[in-house]
């Protein structure tokens, strides 16, 4: 962590110095480094520009005012008497780093309108800084899950999935392991891999939409935020529930904070008020608003599939791919996915591989897209781009949510036309599929794998020319300004 | 440039009721060796210090000081008190006292060196060795080495 931090004090001989020393003395305790300007009698020696500018956050110990402090405008900053820097250094320490922790939350940013370079801005290219606020948070867990669940599908088969959870693969039935405890010694390191990759995508949406909600309320956003996220998984809703989770929680606290406690009612307030009917109103809307309609159009989407049958198979898996890439993962992905191994168990080998390639396509269409048109992407984007390429091989459609959480409106019309593209090819050529997962490493279970192939290449094509179409043709003002403020906070 | 402090500017029994009786006392220290020249003057203006804003510090440390007019050299006098005198510290009396005393128009080489002071008074084992000084002689050396 980079601190810089300004002491003063009225004669200017004595406090502002202690109050330097102790500050650097505390930060180099905590690991931190610090550039103290005193701005005392022995003359003040300016800080240099470019250390301000990397500092994390900045600390004031003054009991006069600091001298230009224009120049730290929209940092995160930690302020008190110069006394505080000298008894309670390692505290202000602590606070500045806290402070700098959370900055990457553009609510930081927004909290500082005085920041001369950030622009005012609109509710668009809000709305974009807090989908991206969520998914910065979300995409270590989107790497550390898909690469650990890549990696126990090449160490243990494909048929890992099944030892662990339990099914069908290949014809061999498998009991799910029900103490995690046991995993090393039933499943080998591939099974505790899968394991501990299958519980971080668990938190996928749970902190996509906890961080959204603190993009947009601070921490208290993130309590309903979280919980919202939990249920969104628990009723099937998909990052697009996420989404919405995270939404309906920021916007509850945001409503909450206006309420204008009198003094001695403000404390319980934060504490217990707002927490408690923030997490109850954004559950209750998640549970009951949200997840009922889910599952009744789940179950009617199910029905309505059951009752295709003997339609043309081309359109068929035309349907089934842009169902598989509308939702990466959601609802209406899961309907098309049970359909594919349903349709596997009684035997019909083609609606899987269809499935299957049209959800490989997202994440390996989107981070071809991140090649094609670098620029068209957020740093962070460009970064998840490379993982989305395994991710993408390994059948992790997950790779492309942090693409489509943080713009929804241009990625999933790509990743569903991507989809559709593929499982139409995939059926066109009468691919089939053994397994129910497994990606690449599977391969050897397809039948005419040749055209299976060249339903991801044509799956992986029109998701990125879509992507790439829709983000030059409607790149708002509002997005770049949003992406600007974005690239300085995350 | 003479020393800031001297054997004689260093009162390791220093009594006083209450922090502006021992302020008095190590302000007469310094009048006796020459470096303030009025004491009235000179504590008037350590008073309107104190006034803006106690100068204890947490940790037993009082640094009453000022600017003034009525200082001839950058000087520091030192006092131990045994019982401890109130500096106004949130966590009781100190048992150092720093009287400061800087020249009004002081260059800054002056005070970069009360600079260097001050930043001495936070660690710890500066405090320990002064608080275990034996004498007045080994209190200034200590001081004034640590400045070199």
């Amino acid at each position: 962590m980079k601190l810089v931090a300004v002491t003063s004090c009225p004669t200017g001989i004595a406090h502002t110095y202690m109050a330097a020393e102790a500050l650097e003395q505390a930060a180099k305790d905590a690991g931190h480094e610090i550039h103290v300007e005193t701005q005392g009698a022995a003359g003040a020696e300016p800080l240099d520009p470019a250390v301000i500018a990397a500092a994390d956050a900045v600390i004031f110990a003054a009991d006069v005012n600091v001298r230009e402090k224009d120049r730290f405008a929209g940092k995160p900053l930690v302020s008190g008497p110069v006394k505080r820097g000298i008894n309670h250094a390692a505290d202000m320490v602590a606070e500045a780093a806290a402070k700098a922790a959370e900055a990457p939350a553009p609510a930081a940013a927004a909290a500082a309108p005085a920041a001369p370079a950030g622009p005012k801005l609109g509710p668009g290219a809000k709305l974009r800084l807090w989908l991206m606020t969520g998914v910065s948070y979300m995409l270590p867990f989107v790497a550390a899950g898909g690469i650990l669940i890549a990696l126990a599908f090449v160490i243990g088969g494909a048929e890992i999935a099944n030892v662990v959870n339990g099914g069908t693969f290949e014809g061999v039935t498998y009991e799910a392991i029900a103490d995690p405890t046991r995993l090393l010694a039933e499943a080998g390191i591939a099974g505790v891999m899968f394991y501990i990759g299958g519980l971080a995508f668990s938190m996928l949406v749970p902190i996509l939409a906890g961080f959204i909600a603190f993009g947009m309320a601070d921490r208290m956003g993130i309590a309903p935020g979280v919980v919202g996220g939990l249920i969104a998984v628990a009723v099937g809703a998909g990052f697009l529930g996420g989404v919405a989770a995270g939404l309906i929680a920021g916007a509850i606290v945001m409503a909450l904070k206006l309420v204008k406690a009198n003094q001695a009612f403000s404390g319980i307030m934060r504490i217990v008020i707002v927490p408690l009917v923030s997490v109850f109103a954004t559950g209750f809307t998640m549970l009951v608003l949200i997840g009922r309609p889910i599952a009744e159009a789940q179950a009617w989407l199910t029905d309505w599939l059951a009752g295709l049958s003997g339609v043309d198979a081309v359109l068929l898996g035309l349907l089934l791919g842009a169902m598989m890439g509308f939702d990466l993962g959601g609802p209406v992905n899961k309907v098309a996915y049970l359909f594919g191994v349903g349709a596997l168990a009684s035997g019909d080998l083609t609606i899987m591989a269809a499935v299957m390639a049209a959800g490989m396509v997202p994440p390996l269409g989107l981070a071809l897209a991140t090649v094609v048109r670098p620029r068209l992407f957020s740093q962070p984007e460009r970064q998840s781009g490379k993982a989305a390429w395994l991710l993408g091989a390994f059948f992790i459609s997950e790779g492309a949510i942090p693409f489509a959480a943080a713009d929804p409106l241009r990625v999933i019309p790509s990743t569903v036309i991507g989809g559709a593209a593929a499982g139409a090819v995939s059926m066109a050529f009468g691919s089939t599929l053994r397994a129910p997962h497994g990606g690449v490493w599977v391969l050897p279970l397809i039948g005419n794998p040749g055209g299976f192939v060249v339903a991801l290449l044509a799956g992986a094509a029109a998701t990125c020319l879509c992507a790439v179409v829709l983000k030059t043709a409607w790149k708002s003002k509002a997005a770049a300004a949003a992406d600007d403020q974005a690239l300085v906070t995350i | 440039m003479s020393d800031l402090i001297t054997a004689d500017l260093v009162d390791l029994d220093l009594t006083g009721a209450d922090r502006h009786a021992a302020t008095a006392a190590l302000a007469a220290r310094l009048a006796a060796a020459g470096r303030v020249t009025d004491t009235e003057g000179f504590l008037a203006d350590v008073r309107a210090r104190e006034e803006q804003m106690p100068t204890g510090i947490e940790g037993g440390i009082g640094i009453p000081h000022a600017r003034s007019a009525h200082v001839t050299a950058p000087s520091l006098a030192f006092g131990r008190s045994a019982a401890g005198v109130d500096f106004g510290a949130d966590d009781g009396p100190a048992d150092l006292v720093f009287l400061i005393a800087a020249p009004a128009g002081g260059g800054s080489d002056h005070m970069t060196i009360l600079a260097s002071l001050a930043r001495k008074l936070v660690h710890q084992d500066f405090k320990a060795a002064l608080r275990d000084a034996p004498d007045a002689a080994a209190a200034a050396a200590l001081i004034n080495s640590a400045l070199a």
